[in-house]
């Protein structure tokens, strides 16, 4: 009905509810191993104009989720409940087709890596006409018209030389750009972008990082950014969900997750980050232990066994899986069987970050 | 601080490598490696110049750091260091003895002493041998008996770098990255040498096995007094290891000093601009703080811009830098740094 400031080039959009909807999404996969509960029972919402930054390390589920969003996943293979609704539309159990005609302008991904994302054999124009193409069958002239100018959108200089030439004459940084140059040509209202910067350079992720921004504003675009890299997330997220063994344990504002975080598995993040400031001859203070493997997640909290903080002897968390559980701030969700008055306390008292 | 003691081409000579209380145990001078390439539909040769003249060393026990972009000869670097390429000029001389030239019966001797630890610690294992065979390999190759025998040692190996030794007939597959990367190291360690080269070695890993990587290898440099040449390309690993650390750009060294020098009062502002891009958590709440903005890509070392090569990105070039290439000097704040317009004072 009352459609407010959003870009008009988007299908109808429905301005009563966020635009991405997660409700209770379980992922998982048989393998030889054992059933692999990738995704186990993650919810959230986005709104437009916003950016939720996921963090976590290898096998935490961060990219399962955002391949299930895209309906990218093995559909065979691979059971999928709970819901995802992108623009009130739901995707589980969605037609395979129906996903794909959504894909590109409904939701659309960057990938970490542009070589595997970019078809060698053909040429870096030719792609992004493709993807236009899909979404507007016939235009070619127009096609390739837009093509040149996403190039030129994403600071690729020369544009109309650069559409003919073929992804290996790129460098690490203009594939990058070209693969975001693709993934916008549709003008998404949703875009995931996986590690779209940890192969690149700090001086040329600066520039992604920045031409995201720019996008954004002018489409007014909902991003989600997965990412195991905090400082990045503190450059671009307004929303932070923090993942461990396919469970979010931690959701709220990027200030609240990374300036007063209440798990202990975030505050472990933190302080294993090296930082440009602070004390550069202190220890680390890595996490023990590594992440745990999907298959076999430990009984309880998945995270107990590499916690300092878990409760000794009778304590639940080595029992039962805790909930996300709001705090005394809005917004901000922990999933920790410590009372909340005793994390604040260890944070304050116990848990030093690298700006001091 | 003090008064600032660089004057613009008034000095001649290039490289004044600041007077050290011993001799170093590293030393490099006018390190150059060019690759012949063809190029275009004619194959014309031309030459990729990865590292163009390049001057270091590095003290007993001391960890020299190397960053810069993709491209600017940081690894290349590493690689000739060790041997694994061969330098197309320049000299490396270790302890005193100059070992540009030396053939490969001569350079295994010398690897007790230098060593190389690699990025990827899935492609750097041989995945058909054990564990143990591994960690051994260097022991045997060198026809080295160790007292106890080499099972012993390399079992005290597996433990140095926090493995369990019962894991010994274990193949690498069955162990997770950062447990790869502690075998590399064990490897490395298995000839006590003086000097590990290590090229990324903890890129590939996820932050918390990051961070134990790191505190490793700081037990480890502490401990048997091992100097490192360190390359990486994250900023913050890279301050938080090394005690210097030297900025590379385009296969040139643009500016090297101690971390104070380098994080806190870097000269020059490709370091300005490379310490600026970094994201950083602690900065959070600091989003309207003004970074540096590097306009394009690196230029194709194939070509690069006559004089300085960061001119084509720098904010203060003059027409001074097209003509003349600034040599590395000696600054007031004692880094020394090759800029003819250096920056002054700390970052904001």
């Amino acid at each position: 009905m009352t459609a407010t400031a959003s870009s008009a080039a988007t299908s109808e959009v429905q301005d009563d509810r966020p635009y991405l909807e997660v409700d209770d999404l379980r992922v998982q996969f048989k393998t030889e191993d054992g059933i692999v509960r990738a995704v186990d029972g993650i919810s959230f919402k986005l709104e437009r104009g916003r950016t939720l930054g996921i963090v976590g390390e290898s096998g935490s589920g961060k990219s399962v989720t955002s391949l299930t969003v895209l309906g990218l996943h093995n559909m065979a293979r691979t059971r999928v409940t709970g819901s995802v609704r992108v623009n009130g539309r739901e995707i589980v159990g969605l037609d395979e087709e129906k996903v794909r005609r959504m894909r590109g302008r409904d939701m659309a991904m960057i990938f970490q890596d542009p070589l595997s994302a970019l078809h060698p054999y053909y040429t870096i124009g030719r792609q992004i006409a493709e993807a236009y193409l899909v979404h507007h069958p016939g235009q070619k002239a127009k096609a390739k018209r837009r093509a040149i100018e996403m190039l030129d959108r994403v600071g690729i200089p020369q544009p109309q030389r650069r559409y003919d030439s073929y992804p290996h004459e790129f460098s690490g940084g203009m594939r990058q750009r070209a693969m975001i140059a693709m993934a916008l040509v549709n003008d998404p209202s949703l875009l995931i972008a996986d590690e779209p910067t940890t192969a690149l350079d700090v001086t040329v992720q600066a520039q992604i990082l920045d031409l995201l921004d720019d996008l954004q504003r002018e489409f007014n675009s909902a991003i989600i950014m997965i990412t195991h890299d905090l400082g990045v997330v503190s450059r671009v997220a307004n929303d932070v969900m923090v993942m461990y063994g396919g469970h979010a344990i931690e959701f709220g504002s990027v200030d609240q997750v990374l300036t007063e975080p209440q798990h202990p598995y975030t505050w472990g993040l933190l302080q294993s980050v090296p930082s440009l400031r602070g004390n550069a001859e202190d220890d680390l203070d890595p996490i023990p232990g590594s992440p745990p493997s999907l298959i076999n997640l430990p009984s309880g909290c998945a995270f107990h066994p590499r916690c300092a903080y878990r409760m000794i002897g009778g304590g639940p968390c080595d029992l039962e899986v805790p909930e996300l559980l709001p705090t005394a701030q809005e917004g901000h969700v922990v999933a920790c069987h410590l009372p909340e008055n005793e994390r604040r306390r260890i944070f304050a008292e116990e848990i030093k970050l690298g700006a001091e | 601080m003090s008064e600032q003691t660089f004057e613009p081409g008034s000095q001649a000579a290039p490289t004044a490598v600041a007077p050290r209380s011993s001799s170093p145990l590293l030393t490099v001078e006018g390190l150059a490696k060019h690759f012949p390439v063809k190029q275009g539909a004619f194959g014309t040769k031309a030459l990729v110049r990865a590292v163009d003249g390049v001057d270091f060393s590095v003290d007993r026990g001391e960890t020299l750091g190397l960053v810069g972009e993709s491209g600017c000869g940081k690894t290349t670097t590493g690689r000739m260091v060790v041997k694994l390429l061969e330098a197309t000029a320049g000299k490396i001389v270790f302890e005193g003895r100059d070992i540009t030239r030396f053939n490969r019966s001569q350079m295994r001797a010398l690897r007790h002493d230098l060593q190389i630890i690699f990025q990827d610690p899935y492609s750097s294992l041989n995945p058909r041998h054990t564990v143990g065979k591994i960690v051994a390999m260097p022991l045997q190759v060198n026809g080295i008996n160790p007292p106890g025998g080499v099972k012993k040692r390399v079992q005290e190996l597996l433990e140095t770098v926090g493995l369990n030794p019962e894991h010994y007939n274990r193949y690498p597959h069955e162990f997770s990255g950062g447990q790869r990367q502690r075998i590399g190291i064990a490897r490395a360690l298995a000839l006590r040498p003086k000097l590990i080269v290590a090229d990324e070695p903890v890129s590939a890993l996820d932050v918390s096995i990051q961070a134990q990587v790191i505190n490793l290898l700081r037990d480890l440099q502490r401990e048997f007094d091992l100097a490192f040449v360190f390359i990486a390309h994250d900023l913050a690993v890279v301050r938080h290891f090394c005690q210097r650390i030297g900025v590379m750009y385009l296969g040139k060294m643009v500016e090297i000093g101690d971390r104070h020098q380098i994080y806190e009062e870097p000269a020059h502002p490709y370091t300005r601009a490379l310490l600026s891009a970094v994201p950083d958590v602690t900065k959070i709440g600091e989003k309207g703080r003004e970074r540096i903005r590097l306009e394009g890509d690196v230029p194709t070392p194939l070509n690069p811009p006559s004089g300085c090569r960061f001119r084509t990105r720098c904010w203060k070039a003059q027409p001074k830098c097209a003509e003349v290439e600034p040599p590395l000097l000696q600054i007031g704040t004692g880094q020394q740094v090759a800029c003819h317009f250096p920056e002054t004072g700390p970052i904001a």
